[in-house]
């Protein structure tokens, strides 16, 4: 129960449905259809293409060694660019909600970047960057670093495609939090690192894991940018994503469906994970 | 800012400093490859390159489907996180992770499934085809997978903001009297409107810059359903890099365009904070002004 | 359901504006077609509508969609209203055929030469001075070559690539497939990065300097020679490659669903008239008839032996011998790696 419910007014005889407010069924009955229509009838009319394999076609479909191998692949380096995102991404938010400096508009501009480069093109642009041969590929291949065509360069991709997720998220909440707080919390004598702890960390962490899992759950389907980068080596740099066309190229449909399947169940998991986590925190913040 | 909450300007420089280079290596770079090989020839090769019929066509199209998805999910987003953010009910989290799946879909999959929903063998798609509506290989294919990619930006950027701002002042209003809408319009929407902003600026770019999923259901027909992205796609695929990433650049600069009428906004906004009277009347309603 | 409603309208409004232009006197014919003929046909293309107009006084519009060979037919499959197919691989429109009834199981008999006016043959793409000294398939598993190829899985170029490489192999070794199998491994495990398309190999060995060796397509080792630098690259031809036949079609109920039957089969027959053949001569298409070709253009093409598909006993065979899952390329390439990590 959040501390806002629980005010007596909001309990007053027939003016208390879902939080107090109204609208619910509206909204509610909207966004169920809405998202019924869109998202959920197309995957499940899709992934009954699955149920072709039968239950063992199944499983062997998705246990073969280069599928598991590609899956791991593919969540582990998700993973990890989402965590990296995240960092990245409190940090950018704080650079540009808290310190005013020249050129600012313009790095807060060029967050959304990714977002507007088709991944197609950014995994071009990296591919050729990131390259032995490339700006930022040269001055590493001497140090024995190589970054594109390992999953090194699959991480990049990933962190790049996800960044604008995780500043995005954070960035509203920070300009959105009080101030006061703070002040409030400096006066009392604390000190500036047991401010960000106590005070800031708690309000934005919901909005860092949302970060986090959407930079995830986008690192995990990416296929544009990445197969550039990737070098697709079996077994080594190939992503699932890439399994699934390969499967396509020979009309196999069911089996591509398969490995989907995986996908979304795994992802989905980790998603629903992370929701409950972040309403977890965000109660206790709520409580605090 | 109070100066109690100032940072000592070393752990700020430091910071900035941090967060630029970061943004430089991730993101400048790879940009700045993009721009150069589109003007490695000259500005007027790659003006040329954009006044191509087929370039212009692309243009045109991607920015129409852009027009019909992103009003399409601010509606949705506001609905969703209206409904998520200032209710309680069993499933939230459930409903939540559902609004996310799209982005967990890779896009590839995404455009395939449409392709099984209206494709010529399945009963949607048979039956739309005999109406002599085309779906998959043409436009409404083309935006509703747009519209799978993007779904859940709106309503992801809007949710946190909402929880944030709590539910108090909504309580407030609806007590005093002040109706759903007027609820939203003066209290809601005033509180969160630098998250809605952004997530119809991040639900426009990823909109105009899609590809996987696109590129499954459009058919590639030059001059007819070629999307910016998937015209760059074929005109790196003919060697011919300088139209690309010219392209490519117009794209970028699209994102600009957007990215400037928020700075715009927030300018006006600023200017209507100096004068308090002023951002009482547009800005905030006092409560006590509500209609009864 | 306002949204539902609201969808519905802007499907239709679109779906209204997206038919519009073609409403007109023009007709429209699609040609779907896999990557590395957009050159070849925006030249043939040209002449064919001016031949049409002369013909019959009709103003045609020639659409084209360009891809990956498999994606194309599969988008073809799933409703893509092409009226002629011009793809890669045989297999490709065979899955169109096994799949669907747009065409007949025998659209291959329908067209001379198995309904390819074109054939190319795989060569080499080496850089300048060839330094690695690489003249035929066994030079390129010598230690440290590296060989630039795309996934057979996912390119129909690569598939070409493999096959040319497995016949020089079975002639080398005299049929012994242990030993083929052995040179194949070899093969693959000096491969560095396998990009899923023909173009994107090429792009890989020009603009990224990876490989010593570029297996590709002799249209395409000519084209990237033109387009990206003669003074870089220089064509290595083996004596021995395997002859490289793109079929064509002519998509029956789609052509006479759009009433294009007719300007449908006259657009492929027109690929064998001597402009056709003179056209594809030019974009490094070997004709079949070579004799309406000019001498210059004929000239660049050198003699080599060549296998064919026929050999592998056609391509449904040669698909489910080598490239399905589980397939020989699966075999070999799965046992590769833990070779190459040794």
């Amino acid at each position: 129960m959040s501390a806002t419910a629980s005010l007596p007014l909001a309990t007053a005889p027939g003016r208390y449905r879902g939080g107090g407010l109204p609208g619910f069924g509206l909204s509610l009955g909207y966004t169920v259809t809405s998202l019924t229509l869109v998202v959920l009838i197309p995957l499940a009319v899709g992934l009954w293409q699955a149920t072709d394999l039968g239950w063992g076609g199944f499983w062997h479909a998705v246990t073969q060694p280069r599928v598991l191998a590609a899956l791991r692949l593919s969540f582990v380096t998700a993973a990890i660019a989402g965590a990296v995102n995240a960092a990245v991404g409190v940090l950018l938010a704080w650079v540009l909600t808290r310190y005013p400096f020249p050129g600012r508009r313009v790095v807060d501009a060029l967050i959304d970047l990714p977002f507007a480069l088709p991944t197609a093109v950014a995994g071009i642009a990296l591919t050729s960057v990131y390259a032995p041969n490339g700006w930022i590929g040269q001055l590493c291949a001497p140090l024995g670093l190589r970054i594109a065509f390992t999953p090194l360069g699959i991480g990049l991709a990933l962190i790049f495609v996800g960044l604008p997720f995780a500043v995005r998220t954070v960035q509203p909440v920070l300009e959105n939090l009080d101030q006061e707080l703070e002040e409030a919390a400096a006066t009392l004598g604390a000190s500036r690192l047991q401010t960000l702890w106590r005070v800031v960390l708690p309000a934005i962490w919901p909005a860092v894991l949302t970060g986090f899992a959407l930079a995830f759950g986008r690192g995990v389907g990416e296929y544009g940018s990445v197969i550039f980068i990737a070098g697709n080596m079996p077994l080594k740099t190939e992503i699932a994503p890439l399994l699934i066309v390969t499967k396509l190229e020979q009309f196999d449909y069911a089996g591509a469906t398969a490995i989907a399947v995986v996908m979304l169940v795994i992802a989905f998991l980790c998603l629903l994970a992370i929701n409950l986590l972040q309403r977890w925190a965000g109660r206790r913040a709520g409580l605090a | 800012m109070p100066l109690m909450l100032q940072d000592p300007p070393l752990i700020r420089r430091a910071l900035i400093a941090g967060a630029l280079l970061v943004l430089g290596i991730l993101l400048v770079v790879p940009l700045a490859a993009v721009f150069t090989e589109a003007l490695r020839l000259g500005l007027g090769t790659a003006l040329t390159a954009l006044t191509e019929p087929d370039a212009l066509h692309a243009i045109l199209l991607t920015v129409l489907m852009a027009a019909i998805c992103v009003p399409l999910n601010l509606v949705f987003g506001l609905a969703a996180s209206w409904a998520v953010a200032k209710h309680d009910f069993w499933g939230k989290s459930l409903l939540v992770t559902l609004i996310d799946l799209p982005f967990s879909v890779s896009p590839v999959i995404a455009g395939l499934m449409l392709v099984m929903v209206f494709g010529l063998h399945s009963f949607l798609g048979g039956l739309l085809e005999g109406w002599g509506l085309q779906v998959i290989f043409a436009l409404p294919g083309m935006v509703l997978a747009t519209l799978f990619i993007t779904f859940p930006f709106v309503a992801r950027e809007l949710i946190p903001a909402m929880q944030a701002t709590g539910r108090e002042e909504e309580q407030a209003a609806y007590l005093l009297g002040a109706n759903g809408w007027q609820i939203l319009w003066r209290v809601t929407l005033p509180n969160v409107r630098w998250a809605l902003l952004y997530g119809v600026l991040l639900c426009n770019a990823r909109a105009m810059g899609e590809f996987g999923a696109v590129s499954v259901v459009s058919g590639h027909i030059r001059g007819e359903t070629n999307t910016i992205p998937l015209q760059v796609e074929i005109l790196y695929n003919e060697y011919n890099f300088v139209a690309a990433f010219a392209l490519a650049a117009v794209l970028t600069l699209l994102a600009l365009l957007t990215l400037s009428a928020k700075s715009v906004i927030e300018w006006q906004v600023r200017r209507q904070r100096a004068h308090p009277e002023a951002e009482r009347l547009t800005n905030r309603v006092p409560l006590h002004q509500l209609p009864r | 359901m306002r949204y539902c409603i609201l969808l519905l309208i802007l499907g239709g409004l679109l779906a209204g504006c997206s038919r519009s232009p073609d409403s007109g006197e023009t007709r429209t014919l699609l040609n779907v077609s896999y990557d590395p003929t957009r050159e070849l046909y925006a030249d043939y293309n040209a002449w064919f509508r001016q031949y049409w107009a002369n013909e019959t006084g009709e103003t045609l519009t020639i659409r084209q969609s360009h891809g990956g060979s498999g994606k194309q037919a599969r988008a073809v499959i799933e409703g893509l209203k092409a009226d002629v197919v011009t793809l890669a691989l045989a297999y490709d429109i065979d899955a169109i055929a096994d799949r669907t009834d747009l065409l007949p199981q025998d659209w291959q008999t329908r067209l001379p030469h198995a309904s390819s006016p074109y054939t190319s043959t795989i060569v080499f793409l080496v850089r300048q001075g060839n330094p690695r000294g690489i003249h035929d398939w066994g030079d390129l598993v010598q230690p440290g070559v590296q060989v630039i190829t795309p996934n057979p899985k996912t390119s129909g170029g690569a598939r070409w690539n493999y096959l040319a490489a497995w016949a020089w192999a079975m002639e080398a070794h005299h049929g012994d497939e242990a030993q083929v199998r052995a040179y194949m491994r070899a093969l693959f495990q000096h491969v560095p990065v396998l990009d899923t398309g023909a173009r994107g190999a090429t792009t890989t060995f020009v603009q990224r300097g990876i490989g010593d060796v570029l297996l590709t397509w002799e249209n395409e080792a000519f084209l990237a020679l033109n387009e990206l630098g003669s003074d870089r690259f220089e064509i290595v031809v083996p004596p021995l490659s395997i002859r490289a036949e793109p079929p064509v079609a002519v998509v029956d109920a789609n052509a006479q669903a759009a009433g294009n039957l007719k300007v449908a089969r006259a657009y492929l027959e027109g690929l064998y008239s001597p402009e056709g053949q003179r056209l594809a001569a030019r974009h490094y298409y070997r004709p079949v008839e070579p004799e309406y070709a000019d001498p210059a253009d004929l000239a660049r093409f050198p003699d080599l032996r060549m296998v064919s598909i026929e050999n592998f006993g056609g391509w449904r065979a040669a698909q489910a011998r080598h490239f399905d899952d589980g397939g020989l390329f699966d075999q070999i390439y799965l046992n590769a790696q833990p070779e190459a990590d040794r």
